[in-house]
């Protein structure tokens, strides 16, 4: 009768960490799509430059006070949406302006597409290799927390070179991210589809947001 | 100091302060990796930066 259990016990519990990978997924691609939606309505209404600050600040304000709240129920979906919406409309104003740019679409492209790559590349490694990367779980906090410093630092300083080590760094951390966020889904660290999808929207926003800046910068038309 | 800076410097002073007890209880938690596991991770990124480089180079 245990060993049965025991038998039985791996192939559910295997059953529902696919199930969490696919609807982690699924929500990911829907919350992708929503926000370049999004975007695209913030390119064409052209809302001012404060509006990516307030859409941050609010999309923070979301995960900080309302997601923990909802996600284990069906309004967590909702709160996913609401973030993602969000934070898609507040790139509208940045994406005019690198838009505007000689060579803007190349750049912009190249971001997204950049973006693109490294997110399917590191999520493969993570899903063919299935390496636990638990162990990167405090470094990467504390690494994000130096980079948050720099950058509040930054907005005083104004230092350009501090804006591309800034960015640059934030792309290895958030890829770090998304081999730590990866190996918890695999390994059953995570189990809530909601928070896993924020988690690695959340990556591929910054990775996308700070390479193309990186993108902007050094093509040498910023 | 206009009102973007200022809101800016606002929103990462409010993350800074809500993410570092996360970030310290992370650091107390977190298993300690081999230097295999480190290896399996410092690989990737180091292709990611090859990457970013290389997206740097052709625009």
């Amino acid at each position: 009768m245990n060993q049965g259990y025991a038998v039985a016990r791996p192939r559910e519990s295997v059953l529902a960490t696919n199930k969490v990978i696919r609807n982690t997924y699924t929500l990911l691609s829907m919350t992708l799509l929503f926000s370049a939606l999004m975007a695209g309505v913030s390119m064409a209404v052209q809302p001012p430059p404060m509006t990516q600050l307030l859409t941050v600040g609010g999309a923070f304000l979301l995960i900080w006070l309302v997601l923990p709240r909802t996600a284990n129920s069906a309004s967590g979906l909702l709160t996913v949406f609401g973030i993602t919406g969000l934070l898609g409309f507040g790139l509208g104003p940045m994406l005019n302006y690198y838009l505007a740019m000689a060579n803007g679409p190349q750049v912009v492209a190249t971001a997204l597409g950049g973006t693109g790559v490294i997110f399917l590349g590191l999520s493969g490694y993570a899903l063919t290799t299935r390496r636990d990367f638990s162990f990167l779980g405090g470094f990467l906090f504390v690494g994000f927390l130096v980079v948050l410093a720099a950058a509040l630092a930054n907005i005083f300083l104004a230092i350009p070179a501090l804006s591309l080590t800034i960015s640059a760094a934030v792309i290895m951390i958030m890829s770090g991210f998304i081999l730590y966020d990866t190996s918890r889904l695999i390994n059953g660290g995570e189990t809530n589809y909601v928070l896993a999808t924020i988690s690695l929207y959340l990556s591929i926003y910054n990775i996308f947001v700070n390479l193309l800046a990186l993108l902007g910068i050094m093509s040498g038309d910023d | 100091m206009d009102w973007l800076k200022l809101g800016s410097a606002l929103v990462l002073g409010l993350m800074l302060v809500v993410l570092f007890p996360r970030a310290k209880q992370m650091l107390t938690q977190s298993p300690k990796g081999s230097g295999d596991d480190w290896r399996a991770f410092l690989i990737p990124i180091a292709l990611v930066a090859g990457f970013v480089v290389l997206l740097i180079m052709m625009v």
